[in-house]
């Protein structure tokens, strides 16, 4: 495989590493051996085909599903997460495919929802203050902090979900599919917010299927295949490398294209003298 | 991307005023504007019940003028308060998206009790009925158990509740059938005589009012400091003077006959005091999550089991306390209390005032809109002397207009982007 290791230098302290997580459900291996090392402002892409084990990974780090075998071991401190709430109060926030909004309760309400400031009498001049400043400081674009989510578009939402994620100052953040459900415009302001997230100095892990996506913010590429760890890339790997990783497979109709490609860039630069 | 940004904002625009594509409504006419828009676009809030009260009422008084008499809109405040009492628990599980069917036999159990321990067995008053309302929390948290534990949907679970709760009703009042409670004692005043002074009848209606001015005020002050938008003092004023003109305007005429029932009272209390649970602290903000997306507000690290227990709990509590007042109205406990439409009447005042059966929707005072419409039509049919079958015929309907209007008002809000 094309590990580089010599080629970047992590950007921070290490804040995750995983070491031989494995997790089956019943006779179902969805996870065996998994390593995976996460950098202070560093943005890991994890990729794999459907059924790679992507979400499952996510899901364990987030707290949802608890591992049948690893260490996980945070910030130099090793840790068991057994339900959602513990990770958030390590510092492991979660933003998942589906965002987890209350479409009733208004953008204050989610950010906050869990975490509200004076539980007995809401404080709630205090928690859209603090929801502008997170929105602002994503340069985010949402018209009203207190209107209902389910009136705002994908993008809008996908931006309310990761300023709630930021709000109790993690240290690593979990994105599942953030572009998935997006237009071209929107995709490119969570790319934008990404980056963002990055330069707070957060650990970043994003599951996508989009390459372009990933190469386009990822700092490393982390290949997951059959629950396996299968390869570690760098943005500037090729797609047929990519791909390869990803389906397992040195032969198939993307690595063909590129070899055509390729083949013919060769051939014109060949026939211009 | 950051600098075009940064181009757009006005320096001096407040936090939440700096995105230029809103149009944001300012003053007392924009705050009534904007109260117009919510209701075109199908956010009603207590708009349809208001208007739909007001229909009835009016019908009811061209039919008879003696329905308007204080003296009879007295009586209806006793009725409401038992009734309502076990609607506003029903608000509690409905705001979570679960139902509680057994609240009419929670609250003739309830009764049993306190007659079974007051009188035959000579408990304190005080005490029987706080055993009452504690085996009805105990109740509900079996159901928190069923439902929880064991993944028993809830209207499977308070379903057999209901038989097995009036089962303990009937083996409890066994040998007698029914238990008077003696007159002249302090708990049947309370169900049927004893209403407020006047005077302080005055001054509780002026409270409502002042609490809006001052809450009002202080919001106001700490949204400028905090560089946001805030409500104009006008809107705030036109707000808290209406508010308290119209209950000024109940208290004197109501008045003129008896009073304001103590009973009553009790039941507006909890009422608020449901309402600043719901809209003012943690624990409302979780049932309303909940309500909307289960999951959600699990991941959000709120404990879903505890919510869900502390709905079932709540109603269960508030059903027995209904029972007990309505025991007190009564003066008796009898087989017959809880029984008949009791509980299709406490969830249909919920619906009714304005709480989503799907959860997520909904606020304490449509328990008492709600159950001041149902007893309005019980208590107007009963003086146009008509039978009990016109009264259930015209109740189910206003049942079904009212999730009618709130089926194409959610409609309408999803078209205009407000579900």
């Amino acid at each position: 495989m094309t590990e580089k290791i010599d080629r970047k230098t992590p950007a921070g302290e290490l804040v995750l590493s995983l070491r031989g997580i494995s997790k089956s459900f019943g006779a179902v291996s969805a996870l065996t051996d998994i390593d995976l090392d996460v950098h202070a402002g560093e943005v890991v892409a994890l990729v794999g085909d459907n059924g790679a084990g992507k979400s499952t990974l996510v899901k364990t780090l987030a707290g949802v599903h608890q591992p049948t075998a690893g260490t996980i071991t945070f910030r130099g401190q090793p840790v068991t997460m057994t339900d959602p709430s513990a990770a958030l109060n390590l510092g492991i926030a979660t933003v998942f495919q589906d965002l987890a909004l209350c479409e009733n309760l208004d953008v204050v309400a989610n950010i906050f929802l869990g975490r509200e400031l004076k539980p007995m009498q809401l404080d709630e001049t205090a928690m859209e203050v603090r929801s502008w400043t997170l929105l602002n400081e994503l340069s985010a674009r949402i018209p009203s902090v207190r209107i209902p989510i389910a009136s705002l578009s994908g993008g809008q939402r996908q931006t309310v979900a990761i300023a709630r994620s930021l709000l109790l100052e993690p240290k690593l953040i979990l994105l599942d599919e953030p572009t998935a459900a997006l237009g071209v415009a929107q995709t490119a302001e969570v790319l934008n917010l990404i980056e963002r997230v990055r330069e707070r100095g957060l650990g970043v892990i994003m599951v996508s299927h989009n390459m372009e996506d990933v190469r386009a913010v990822a700092d490393r590429i982390v290949v997951l295949r059959l629950g396996r760890n299968n390869g570690v890339f760098y943005p500037d790997a090729t797609n047929q490398e990519l791909v390869g990783a990803i389906t397992g497979a040195v032969d198939n109709s993307v690595t063909r294209r590129e070899e055509r490609r390729h083949a013919e860039q060769q051939l014109s630069e060949g026939g211009q003298p | 991307m950051t600098g075009s940004v940064k181009d757009n904002a006005v320096p001096a625009a407040m936090l939440d005023r700096s995105d230029e594509r809103v149009k944001h409504e300012t003053g007392v006419g924009g705050a009534v504007r904007g109260f117009i828009d919510r209701v075109r676009s199908g956010d009603l809030g207590s708009l349809p019940v208001v208007v739909g009260l007001a229909l009835i009422w009016t019908v009811f008084a061209s039919l008879n003028p003696i329905f308007l008499s204080s003296n009879n809109l007295v009586n209806l405040l006793f009725d409401c308060s038992t009734v309502g009492v076990i609607a506003l628990g029903i608000v509690c599980v409905l705001m979570v998206g679960e139902i509680d069917l057994s609240v009419g036999s929670i609250s003739g159990f309830a009764s049993a009790i306190v007659g079974t321990l007051w009188v035959n067995q000579g408990w304190p008053v005080a005490l029987a009925i706080l055993a009452a309302v504690a085996i009805g929390g105990l109740i509900g948290s079996l159901y928190a158990l069923l439902y929880n534990r064991l993944g028993m949907p809830s209207f499977v679970a308070t379903l057999s509740g209901l038989l097995a709760v009036l089962g303990m009703q009937l083996y409890i009042l066994g040998s007698t059938g029914s238990i008077n409670l003696p007159y002249g004692s302090a708990m049947v005043n309370f169900g049927q005589m004893l209403v407020m002074p006047r005077l302080l009848a005055h001054v509780l209606a002026a409270v409502p009012g002042a609490v809006i001015l001052a809450t009002g005020i202080r919001t106001i002050s700490r949204r400028r400091e905090a560089n946001l938008s805030a409500p104009s003092f006008g809107s705030i004023v036109l707000r808290a003077g209406a508010i308290t003109l119209v209950l000024e305007i109940i208290v004197l005429y109501l008045n003129q006959d008896r009073g304001i029932p103590w009973m009553f009272g009790l039941f507006v209390g909890l009422v608020m005091l449901m309402n600043y649970a719901l809209t003012r602290t943690q624990w409302g903000r979780s049932m309303t999550a909940v309500g909307g997306n289960r999951e959600a507000a699990r991941r959000a690290g709120i404990n879903v089991r505890r919510i869900y227990a502390s709905a079932f709990v709540l109603c269960s509590m508030l059903a027995a306390l209904g029972g007990v007042l309505s025991a007190s109205r009564l003066a008796s406990a009898s087989q017959q209390a809880g029984t008949g439409d009791v509980n299709l009447n406490a969830i249909a005042a919920a619906v009714i005032g304005g709480t989503s059966l799907f959860g997520g929707r909904g606020n304490a005072y449509s328990a008492l809109l709600g159950i001041i419409v149902i007893q309005s039509i019980a208590n107007g049919l009963t003086l146009l002397d008509l039978s009990s079958s016109l009264r259930y015929m015209i109740t189910g309907a206003v049942l079904a207009i009212a999730v009618i209007v709130d089926s194409l008002a959610r409609r309408s809000r999803v078209s205009h982007g407000r579900a």
